[in-house]
């Protein structure tokens, strides 16, 4: 009994050690590219890629792809962003696989059925994206490196975004709690 | 000296080397919080569970600070880093958004991709729904492109805004920090939580 408590403790990072971790990253991401941390623009750059690829003549003239192009010149691929988030897989995956946390699966609340929580995390998925682009980034991109660099806007996304999540977690508490 | 690419003290390729190695660092430390469990993320909106809370304002103020000494230190010039710019009509409707999209989902774009990393199934779907979520903001831009541009304020920092000192405002943040992270503490003892 002893044992399997001590094992639930070290399971994950003290969340204060890992805050400064983060912290560091996002410094370093900074110090190196004088930008914080993303992850959205990174979606962001394989739709635009998308999109020229499949119709290159009118996905040119389309509003959303001009201004990204006013901002990223040449192969829409090769961008900061899109090369920190294939970090973030191997990142991932490494932190997984010494955990012993590699394993497909569902992962959901035993109160709904996995069809269910795969709905909503489409359905979630949707509007987060849809999010990231109004708000010009997304947790990440906007809020958490945005407050690192004291940006107005970023602490106000990060304020709308957490203060919609606590209002609407009351109508959501079966998929969680 | 920072920002390193910025300055061109290092190559175009070099700095997207080492965007590849800081996304490394980026989701072994999300990985290493618990954020790659949905559960454990949204846990923070119902008291059982609040590392998202800690992890996140621990490591905007570390940023925060790191910056700022850097900067005392003459090791990076600010004006050179990028702040995001304020669209005060998009950063509320947008987060409002995405805050829907964060308790429906349980994820945000990063920590699907960290969720993804190890397996976890609904993390895959969520990384899809955000890949429709861009493409339908996309090819409707002319719908919401004035909402998208309206009320721009510029590059403001939160500290101007409010008339302090980029130190003195760190101070306060650091404050209201810890305060949240005492509450955060009590929380966790009050609701239940299982691991997962």
């Amino acid at each position: 009994m002893a044992k399997s408590i001590e094992i639930k403790k070290t399971k994950y990072l003290n969340p204060y050690i890992g805050g400064v971790l983060l912290g560091i990253v996002l410094l370093a991401a900074n110090f190196v590219s004088g930008r914080g941390l993303g992850a959205s623009g990174a979606i962001k750059s394989a739709i635009v890629t998308v999109e020229t690829t499949i119709a290159p003549v009118s996905s040119e003239s389309s509003g959303f792809v001009k201004e990204f192009r006013q901002s990223h010149a040449g192969n829409p691929m090769k961008t900061w962003l899109v090369f920190e988030m294939l970090g973030v897989l191997v990142g991932g995956f490494l932190s997984g696989a010494f955990a012993g946390r590699l394993k497909f699966k569902v992962e959901h609340s035993p109160k709904i059925t996995s069809m269910k929580r795969l709905f909503l995390a489409l359905g979630g998925g949707v509007l987060f994206g849809f999010g990231s682009q109004l708000g010009r980034g997304c947790t990440s991109g906007s809020a958490l490196s945005g407050m690192a660099v004291l940006s107005l806007g970023g602490f106000i996304t990060m304020m709308a975004i957490f203060g919609t999540a606590f209002a609407l977690a009351y109508f959501f508490r079966k998929n969680w709690i | 000296m920072g920002p390193l690419s910025v300055n061109e003290l290092i190559s175009e390729n070099t700095n997207l080397f080492l965007a590849f190695i800081i996304g490394i660092g980026f989701g072994f430390v999300l990985e290493q919080s618990g954020f790659s469990s949905s559960r454990k993320l949204a846990g923070v909106f119902y008291g059982y569970d609040t590392v998202v809370l800690k992890v996140f304002f621990t490591a905007a103020i570390t940023a925060m600070l790191g910056l700022l000494f850097f900067s005392l230190f003459g090791w990076i010039d600010l004006s050179m880093v990028y702040v995001n710019p304020t669209y005060l009509t998009s950063a509320i409707v947008g987060g409002i958004i995405m805050g829907a999209g964060f308790i429906m989902g349980g994820y945000c774009p990063g920590t699907s991709f960290c969720g993804a990393s190890i397996g976890k199934l609904d993390a895959f779907v969520f990384i899809g729904g955000l890949f429709l979520g861009v493409f339908i903001f996309g090819i409707g831009y002319p719908i919401w492109d004035g909402m998208y541009l309206a009320k721009f304020l510029g590059s403001p920092k939160i500290s101007t805004t409010l008339g302090l000192t980029d130190g003195v405002f760190a101070i306060l943040l650091i404050m209201v920090a810890l305060a949240m992270f005492w509450v955060a503490e009590w929380a966790e003892k009050k609701f239940p939580r299982e691991e997962y």
